[in-house]
């Protein structure tokens, strides 16, 4: 019973009280909200510790085989000094927590996501090959968005630029939009599943 | 050239090449940078999490007498059960209370957003309401694509016939679509990438004129 009545029945009671209160327009309700979204937040934060206990077991262990033991270790090292310092000292403006954050992740997140220009630049070149119809108009969209928000696009016709916008405000928009309904219509019949304990593949084996 | 004076600076342009020297193949030196980012991230989100979600949504309500908050911090601590076999299935209720609590508050606000928000978009104003020609042929584009993409997310019968023929029309709009999203990924990328060279040849080499 614990272990799958129990969080079907509190997937079921959470699920039909936060829905049914969505509906009724009254300070009682909207404490509630309030109150719940404040547990889910604490509930999430709650997550990421045992997330950040799996990093530190995983390298620990690589650490006692003696696999990787610099580069486990430099990992390590940085999560424990980042967390004293977030935890222990000072996150304030001023403080080193920001100017590691500012002057070490920043700029190496920055640059690792820079690198994908030219991995995409590859790709694009083996994938884009106007074979058909659909391949074509693909190319096209992208060569158009690309070029014409750059001042290349401006040199080649004063009106490129407007084109590749209305590009991406009509056509791009209604394609958008077909999707966002299809996902939404699909989120709401799986949230509908997931609350009437239809859908339980999330309770594992 | 007017070099950088400032150490943090240095930090990051070298750790910045150690990123850049994986164009050239993987290399002790990335690897480096790569762990190095992992730990940071690592620490950096632990403790704002700590400090924007634990400590303001759930410590501090209990530390004022609001006892309805031990609930969340029982249910957070029973994530700690997958470490404990026997007691491993404890770690489902948390899971459960965040899958119950999160469907219930999407059904109502995926259905303002995704849906009703779009459709009011969507559809057609009297005539007199666009400014211009063109926004009329717009609209109706707008509106006619959006159908016809549906029809291509309509699995419930066979694609032949009329529903056929509006579903391949579906499939350009979204090829459209798509390579609209995958042209603007790619500038983006490319500006993080002029980003970064800004950084590397301005602010530490100093060989631009800003």
């Amino acid at each position: 019973m614990a272990a799958r009545t129990i969080p079907l029945a509190i997937v079921f009671f959470f699920g039909v009280l936060m829905t049914v209160q969505f509906y009724i327009p009254h300070p009682v309700s909207q404490r509630l909200y309030e109150m719940v979204l404040d547990w889910m937040n604490g509930v999430s934060a709650a997550a990421i510790i045992l997330a950040v206990g799996s990093l530190v077991k995983h390298h620990w262990r690589k650490i006692s085989r003696r696999e990787n033991v610099v580069y486990s270790g430099v990992t390590l090292l940085a999560f424990f000094f980042m967390a004293f310092l977030g935890l222990f000292v000072s996150i304030a403006e001023d403080s080193l927590f920001q100017t590691l954050f500012a002057n070490v992740q920043v700029p190496l997140q920055a640059t690792m996501f820079s690198l994908l220009a030219f991995y995409m630049a590859s790709a694009a070149y083996r994938a884009f090959r106007a074979r058909n119809l659909e391949a074509t108009l693909l190319l096209l969209a992208a060569f158009v968005l690309m070029i014409g928000i750059i001042p290349i696009g401006y040199l080649i016709h004063p009106k490129f630029a407007d084109f590749a916008q209305w590009v991406l405000n009509v056509p791009n928009m209604a394609a958008k939009r077909g999707i966002m309904i299809g996902v939404g219509l699909g989120a709401i019949a799986t949230s509908v599943k997931i609350i009437l304990g239809i859908e339980r593949n999330w309770l594992g084996g | 050239m007017h070099l950088s004076t400032d150490p943090w600076v240095w930090v990051a342009a070298i750790l910045s090449l150690f990123i850049f020297s994986f164009l050239y193949k993987d290399n002790p030196l990335y690897k480096f940078a790569e762990h190095l980012l992992v730990g940071i991230s690592a620490g950096y989100y632990l403790a704002l999490y700590w400090h924007n979600g634990m400590y303001p949504n759930i410590i501090a309500h209990v530390k004022d007498g609001n006892l309805w908050y031990l609930f969340p911090l029982f249910l957070g601590l029973l994530y700690f059960a997958i470490f404990v076999p026997k007691y491993a299935y404890l770690i489902r209720w948390p899971i459960a209370f965040l899958l119950g609590a999160g469907s219930g508050i999407a059904i109502p606000a995926t259905f303002q957003a995704s849906i009703y928000k779009q459709l009011e978009g969507t559809l057609l104003n009297p005539l007199n309401t666009y400014p211009s020609a063109l926004a009329v042929f717009n609209a109706l584009l707008i509106f006619f694509g959006v159908l016809l993409v549906l029809t291509y997310f309509f699995f419930s019968k066979e694609h032949k016939g009329v529903l056929g023929a509006t579903s391949r029309v579906g499939i350009w709009i979204l090829m459209i679509g798509f390579g609209a999203s995958f042209g603007y990924t790619v500038m983006a990328r490319v500006s993080l990438l002029i980003g970064r060279l800004h950084f590397l040849l301005g602010t530490w080499l100093g060989l631009l004129r800003f």
